[in-house]
């Protein structure tokens, strides 16, 4: 009697082992599909502008020619490189500052019954789709920008060089500002999360002293909360970096050494907007078409350093305050 | 609980009418009632706090010691949805009229928490100047001068004169409770509010922190709550008896330990639960 | 004194006031942006408009091609984000699933315009042709760690009590997952598929080298195909007043679909998490 029975019960412990293996296996392979994404889009790129890296080489990142007429073809991306950067820069500037307010004021201000709708309207700041803040930004914010920042500015203050050129409301300013829109929702509720996790016992302390609650914020909280905010601040970056639709849409488009930042008041062009604009014009096998490719290496680049400069800061915010909770 | 313990309490207590209004009491409280939401936590406590004297709170967990101790210095506020009625006498002016802000009331009233709560990202310096420093004492010599004195009184100077630029989370739990006691008497209060503060340390910590408090009373007025009860009756000169709520019986230690007059009290004190 | 009480306080209205402030300036766009869309899409709408094709003043073929990238986005991307979720979840105790993670989150981070590019050299080069799938490759592949992500942290959220009630009665672990931890993570769940499908419905930079847009109907899954977010984009950029007032219609009906499905995806996670 007792035999079979153990026979029985091996057999199920067998059949189960495979059961469960199977479905292990199979999740396993499939949640390769992040690494498989990565690696394609790795592939893709890389042995797309093979082509305009060999033809130009490093020229290709620093040159800032652009001629795309067959026979005569010269690519060199460094205006778009830098007008990525001045418009990231501007969305920081403008960007970081509100985030970080309204993150201040949800955590640590706001009545209990305003923080819910409040981080729920920033939150649809995100839900709205990129071309609609472009359509928006055409047709309506672009005059905002305008007629109350950019007439006035150029007006009394068009001597200075990064403020020269008669303002159109379609540039470098209005893209920055628009991305400046766009990152905060990032920026806000992540940091939010960052100040929400400072442990009670810090602003208790503070508080206990005699600090007023903007002192509690400013030298406690925040500085507790610092290296949480930097992470905030680099997926910002990332975000703004990599925004394709409303840069196109605002940024005015110049090409090649037109395009050089030289004022925030004139057109130019990102490294993204560059893709969004001519890509269609590039026809396959074309050294145009591996320029694109080229373009979106760059791209590529910048944001896994970023991400990964974030991911960094994030998991050790994370470990480091792990410990000091403790 | 039995129906008559029940009944003990919502007598009204004679001991708690009968103190009477003394003109040297440091701290006063009168009818103090408590809400969370719409919970009532404190129910009607009164309590008088003598200057030079050490002021133990004690009662089973949840019976709202600790939120009675932070209606001393406002810091129950800072909780959500909280609520309070009666009033707190600090030298005979109520801390809660409309145009006391808490901040002020703070400074004279210290306060030294459950678990150690240095400044994580100060140095042992900062820390115990912190507070200096929002009023705007920026002379370094005068600075130095109340860190170290503060640091002395805490009977902390010698163990860390040497690393003052160190993290205030760098040194051991007893010694960073010793430190947040720098921090409160650097402001030189007036009343020291201890929530049970060796709660989170080891026996030996727990021994230093105790002949500290003996000795702050030379100068503050201290009240200490406390789950302890052999810590109430080693360190203080009055001790409060609360349960639910309610203050249930206040006297001098020894009276309370020895002659409890409240049968509650009595089962607290002989352990017979809590 | 420089920090006299006063000041002090003082200080602390005005920081207040200052943080307030930055909440009404990121919310002021938000509602012109509502508002604008409202006002300027609402005359467009029409039984025509949502229905006719571009010659016959309507926009049909992009409302119909949105619908199918997101039947097809979700038929490719859905079932891959929610098991690779359950490893990283259920099985996901290792250096392998840590490894993972990074890299989901690092994918998911990706600008769009990168997404596409690929896809392009990927599908529409090797096809020879713009098509619906490759749209919905390329959206999937933004979907795919989104899902990731928040089907991981649903199922995390699962009490591990539960999971050990059901294989004590002798159930397999992956019968456990699967009728045990997916129905009790089914809120969270369907929460973060929606929300991530509400994100690719506005995706446009991808669409613009994937699927190039059609002024007719559908035609197959390898012909190009229209979308509203590329109807938007292609209108906005007309100089005829008439054509970009099409593209307030379209915008209307594109964030009406991605509002909706945001608020009441919110709203009912809300109202669950009272109860």
């Amino acid at each position: 009697m007792k035999s079979p029975n153990k026979q029985q019960i091996q057999k199920t412990i067998k059949f189960k082992i495979t059961g469960d293996n199977l479905f292990k296996t199979l999740t396993t392979i499939i949640a390769a599909s992040a690494l498989i994404i990565l690696f394609i889009t790795g592939y893709t790129l890389v042995k797309g502008s093979i082509p305009v890296v060999q033809n130009f080489g490093l020229s290709f990142f620093f040159g800032q020619q652009w001629n795309p007429v067959e026979g005569g073809e010269v690519f060199g991306i460094l205006p778009y490189i830098l007008g990525t950067l001045a418009t990231s820069g501007i969305a920081l500037l403008i960007g970081v500052p509100l985030s970080l307010g309204i993150a201040i004021f949800l955590v640590e201000m706001a009545p209990r019954s305003l923080r819910v709708p409040i981080s729920y309207l920033v939150e649809l700041l995100a839900a709205v789709p990129s071309v609609i803040y472009g359509l928006w930004g055409l047709s309506v914010f672009r005059y905002w920008i305008l007629n109350y920042i950019e007439i006035p500015i150029s007006t009394y203050l068009g001597w200075i060089p990064i403020f020269s050129g008669t303002p159109r409301g379609l540039d470098i300013f209005t893209a920055g500002v628009i991305l400046a829109i766009m990152i905060i929702p990032t920026v806000a509720s992540i940091s939010k999360e960052v100040l929400t996790a400072v442990p009670n016992s810090i602003r208790e302390g503070a508080y206990s002293i005699g600090a007023t609650k903007w002192e509690v914020i400013k030298r406690w909280v925040l500085s507790y909360g610092r290296s949480g905010i930097f992470g905030a601040i680099i997926l910002g970056l990332g975000r703004a970096v990599g925004e394709t639709m409303a840069v196109t849409m605002l940024i005015g488009n110049a090409t090649g050494t037109s395009a050089m930042p030289k004022s925030l008041f004139q057109s130019g062009q990102t490294l993204a907007s560059s893709i969004a604009n001519g890509f269609m014009e590039a026809t396959s096998g074309s050294l145009k078409l591996s320029t694109y490719l080229g373009i979106g290496l760059t791209l590529l680049i910048m944001s896994l350093l970023i991400n990964v400069g974030a991911h960094l800061v994030m998991t050790r915010v994370f470990k480091v305050k792990g410990g000091a909770v403790e | 609980m039995t129906s008559t313990q029940e009944q003990n309490i919502s007598k009204p207590k004679p001991d708690q009418l009968q103190q009477e209004i003394d003109p040297t009491a440091k701290m006063r409280a009168i009818n103090v009632d408590v809400w969370f939401g719409k919970k009532q936590v404190l129910k009607s406590v009164n309590l008088t706090v003598k200057p030079n004297t050490v002021t133990a709170i004690i009662g089973p967990s949840g019976c709202g010691k600790s939120t009675f101790l932070r209606c001393f210095n406002r810091m129950h506020e800072l909780a959500p949805n909280a609520k309070m009625a009666g009033q707190i006498l600090l030298d005979g002016k109520d801390i809660y009229e409309r145009q006391i802000d808490p901040v002020q009331i703070r400074r004279r009233v210290g306060m030294v928490f459950q678990k150690p709560n240095p400044f994580p990202t100060m140095s042992i310096y900062d820390n115990v100047a912190a507070g200096l420093k929002l009023t705007g004492t920026k002379k370094s010599k005068l600075l130095d001068e109340i860190v170290r004195h503060s640091l002395e009184q805490a009977t902390l100077w010698d163990e860390v004169k040497d690393d003052l630029k160190k993290s205030g989370t760098s040194i051991s739990g007893g010694q960073q409770q010793r430190l947040c006691i720098a921090r409160a008497i650097a402001l030189q209060p007036e009343v020291i509010l201890m929530d049970e503060p060796c709660s989170a340390l080891d026996p030996i910590a727990t021994a230093k922190i105790e002949k500290l408090v003996i000795e702050l009373k030379q100068e503050y007025a201290v009240v200490i709550v406390t789950h302890n009860m052999q810590q109430a009756s080693r360190i203080s000169d009055y001790t409060a008896f609360m349960y639910l709520g309610e203050l249930i019986e206040f006297g001098e230690t020894r009276q309370i330990f020895e002659k409890p007059k409240n049968k509650l009290t009595e089962k607290y004190i002989t352990g017979e639960f809590g | 004194m420089m920090n006299s009480y006063g000041f002090r306080k003082f200080k602390n209205r005005l920081f207040f006031a200052i943080c307030a402030i930055c909440v009404v300036i990121a919310v002021v766009p938000l509602a012109s942006i509502i508002f604008e869309v409202a006002k300027r899409g609402v005359p467009q709408l029409s039984w025509t408009f949502i229905t006719a094709t571009n010659g016959n003043s309507g926009i049909g073929p992009a409302i119909q091609g949105t619908l199918i990238l997101i039947g097809l986005t979700s038929i490719i991307g859905i079932p891959i984000g929610v098991l690779s979720g359950i490893y990283l979840s259920e099985f996901g105790n290792n250096k392998y699933a840590q490894n993972l993670r990074t890299i989901n989150n690092i994918i998911a981070q990706f600008p769009s315009i990168i997404v596409g590019i690929t896809i392009y050299g990927l599908i529409v080069l090797t096809m020879g042709s713009f098509s619906a799938i490759a749209g919905s490759i390329a959206l999937a592949f933004i979907l795919i760690p989104i899902v990731t992500r928040t089907t991981e942290e649903s199922l995390k959220l699962v009490p591990n009590n539960i999971r050990e009630a059901s294989l004590a009665l002798g159930a397999h672990n992956w019968r456990t997952t699967l009728s045990v931890v997916l129905p009790a993570a089914k809120n969270g769940l369907l929460t973060g598929v929606l929300l991530a499908v509400a994100r690719i419905t506005g995706e446009t930079a991808p669409l613009i080298i994937t699927i190039l847009g059609n002024r007719y109907f559908f035609q197959g899954l390898d012909k190009p195909l229209a979308a509203l977010p590329l109807e938007i984009w292609k209108d906005a950029l007309q100089p005829y007043a008439e054509t970009q007032a099409q593209g307030w219609g379209a915008a209307l009906i594109l964030i009406l679909m991605v509002l909706i499905i945001n608020i009441t995806v919110r709203l009912a996670s809300r109202s669950r998490m009272k109860a």
